[in-house]
């Protein structure tokens, strides 16, 4: 039933996903349509890289919705191990079973009752054995550049072929493919073998149109000046070699934050004291008071 | 030749040999145009408009790039392959920060530099331990012949850290998995407890080595212990070296043999012997790596003069976020080995208050020094620490 919905609702060329994501809310630019398109076709995970803020795990929950499918997320960490990305086995109810087996007939078959342990029902799926039992789906592996090296060696394998193989039960294997977005904030390089088997893909910062276009569909409330003016003092921020320059997240947070104060427009006032939801370095708040005495918030 | 695929044919066989020379061009513009990244290229291809220029744009840039680097030349080899410029939208990077240059077609300034025949070394062990601590500036020709050979034997091992992965230990916390293997084993008793610990890691060593005109007597030096570090170490280690701009020279380093190693890094660095702007270069490596984890709890090993030719300030600014950042900072001054040296410089000054260990790097021993430092080395909170119990000066290592 489900398979059936993803078949027909796949988009027939990367303009037709370009709007499908728009009508959820999320404003890609060609190259990025073109990425996830190619991605969903070819059936090869994306890999994106960009700045913090840029939209990148946004496009694995667009992706979800444009085509109908779970969205599974996998949040890579350091120390990240099989028993949380793949399976672990529930290993109080298998001593639970092997209790309360005893106490029904004191002797079973010793084979027979181990078979058992290792049933369907101890085990516990995580993300990506969900992503692939629950087929066809999106798996969001966030952040991969955090987790260590080990890590990668068996993401690597499970991307590659799509299956997992449990010595206790046997190969999991997902009927499609599903459709993988890795994202990476350039923390640490990730091993070539990996990026090879995906599509490659650097998101900029949105043009301006673009970013006021996305503040207007994300926070329908906040007025089309304050739009404009966030995202102008946005794009103005970032020419400014900030330790971290704002990404749209901080936009939105910004633009947000002004909405809920009551602003109708930006002036230097309101900006200043609403900069913690862009700027999040000392250095770069000080460096911004110094410079801009209202000149970057003013008027129009 | 480019000429003859312009205009990119309806059949297949056209398609793929405009690919395949198209991946020929890219791979000369230096992007690692892999066969199976190229078979990707033609894959994703198919799926698009092959007739439309930027459906092909896209269809290479997402299958044959694998970082911001490949970037630009990917857009460079488009545009002289198909001709025309490449359907990129802007780059709206904006800061127009010093761009890190991993391969430049500049001559090799040293390293490919041809020495004399090695002496006659009768009396090598005692002539070895001579030169280990002589200044590597004064030697003759082949006399750094022969340090060079004792440079391959140093082994500089890597400070270790505690890893969230861990591994099957005798105490530690219990192991629930394997506890319940063993118990399931035992017929659902269970008989013992399973353990497991931290397991240690490498800490990531940064070296950053100033490759301007006034280091030059030690960038061969510098160069070689960097390679012996790489060699030992070559995933928890990078190297760049820099003067007016910043190089990573890591990837040319881990080549076995430190002759083409050093001449690979060589052809590598633009900015050979030239000035240095510590302080730009720093902020350029603390925005571009730094920042993003390279820096973050490694032990960072700056080795330069101090001779700062941009502001101070900057320097002090940049090495203030680079103590931050960093789990210790080690700076190496070959002048540091001369008797009499006082840490004078404009540089020197701004950096040292946010330098944790301050040593000598002119002579084999020294380095040899250098590599147990970074071994060995306390992190600036503990050394903080020890530094308010006794009155012990900040610096390490000797003056010979």
């Amino acid at each position: 039933m489900l398979l059936d919905v993803s078949q027909s609702t796949l988009p027939a060329d990367p303009v037709a996903l370009g709007t499908a994501l728009e009508a959820t809310g999320y404003l890609p630019d060609e190259g990025l349509a073109t990425a996830a398109y190619l991605a969903l076709v070819m059936h090869r995970p994306l890999f994106l890289e960009g700045e913090a803020g840029v939209g990148k795990t946004a496009l694995a929950r667009a992706l979800a919705e444009v085509t109908g499918r779970p969205l599974y997320r996998l949040q890579c960490y350091e120390g990240l191990e099989a028993s949380h990305a793949l399976y672990d086995w529930d290993f109080g109810r298998q001593l639970l079973h092997l209790r309360a087996a005893e106490a029904a007939h004191a002797a079973g078959d010793p084979a027979e009752l181990e078979a058992g342990l290792y049933d369907r029902r101890f085990l516990l799926a995580r993300p990506l054995l969900q992503a692939l039992e629950d087929s066809p789906s999106v798996l969001l592996v966030d952040e991969v550049d955090r987790a260590d090296d080990e890590f990668e060696a068996f993401l690597l394998e499970v991307l590659s072929d799509f299956t997992i193989s449990i010595p206790e039960l046997g190969t999991v294997r997902a009927e499609t493919p599903p459709l993988v977005v890795l994202t990476s904030n350039r923390t640490r390089e990730v091993h070539d073998a990996l990026k090879r088997r995906c599509l490659y893909h650097w998101l900029e910062h949105p043009d301006f149109e673009r970013e006021v276009a996305i503040l207007r569909r994300r926070l329908p409330d906040v007025t089309d000046a304050l739009a404009r003016q966030v995202a102008r003092a946005t794009a103005e921020l970032r020419g400014l070699d900030l330790l971290k320059p704002p990404g749209v997240a901080e936009a939105m947070d910004w633009a947000s934050a002004l909405h809920a104060l009551g602003a109708r427009e930006l002036d230097p006032d309101t900006a200043a004291r609403t900069l913690g939801a862009v700027l999040k370095y000392r250095e770069d708040t000080d460096r911004v008071h110094a410079l801009t005495r209202g000149a970057l918030f003013g008027g129009g | 030749m480019a000429a003859d695929h312009r205009t990119a044919g309806n059949g297949t066989r056209d398609v793929v040999t405009t690919v395949l020379g198209f991946a020929r061009t890219l791979r000369h513009a230096g992007v690692a145009a892999s066969p199976a990244r190229v078979e990707a290229m033609l894959a994703a291809a198919a799926h698009l408009d092959v007739l439309d220029p930027t459906a092909v744009y896209w269809a290479g840039r997402l299958t044959l790039c694998g970082s911001p680097d490949d970037l630009d030349r990917y857009d460079a080899a488009f545009a002289a392959y198909f001709g025309g410029e490449a359907p990129r939208p802007r780059r709206s990077t904006g800061a127009e920060q010093p761009r890190v240059v991993r391969t430049a077609p500049l001559g090799t300034g040293e390293g490919s530099e041809d020495g004399g025949e090695p002496s006659d070394l009768a009396t090598r062990a005692s002539g070895e331990e001579v030169l280990r601590h002589r200044d590597v500036a004064e030697l003759t020709v082949a006399e750094r012949e022969e340090l060079r050979r004792l440079f391959a034997l140093l082994v500089p091992a890597a400070p270790m850290r505690a890893s969230r992965r861990r591994s099957p230990s005798q105490h530690g916390s219990i192991h629930r998995a394997r506890t319940v293997r063993r118990a399931l084993r035992d017929g659902g008793e269970v008989t013992r407890l399973e353990h497991h610990r931290a397991r240690p890691r490498p800490r990531r060593v940064v070296l950053l080595i100033d490759v301007s005109g006034s280091m030059s007597p030690y960038a061969d030096a510098l160069l070689r212990f960097a390679h012996a570090a790489v060699r030992a170490r070559p995933a928890s280690t990078e190297v760049f070296t820099f003067g007016t701009r910043l190089t990573r020279v890591t990837r040319e380093l881990r080549l076995r043999d430190p002759d083409r190693a050093l001449a690979a890094s060589g052809s590598a660095i633009p900015d050979w012997s030239g000035g240095t702007r510590i302080g730009e270069v720093l902020k350029a490596f603390l925005d571009r790596w730094g920042q993003r984890g390279t820096a973050r709890g490694a032990v960072v090993v700056v080795c330069s003069d101090g001779w700062e030719r941009g502001g101070a300030e900057l320097l002090a600014e940049q090495m203030a976020r680079l103590h931050r950042l960093a789990h210790a900072v080690v700076w190496v001054n070959p002048h540091k080995g001369r008797s009499g040296y006082e840490p004078l410089t404009a540089g020197m000054v701004a950096a040292l208050p946010s330098v944790d260990h301050f040593v000598a790097g002119h002579s084999l021993a020294a380095f040899e020094q250098l590599a147990g430092v970074i071994e060995r080395t306390p992190g600036s909170s503990s050394l903080a620490r020890s530094r308010r119990a006794s009155p012990r000066g900040r610096t390490t290592g000797g003056t010979s």
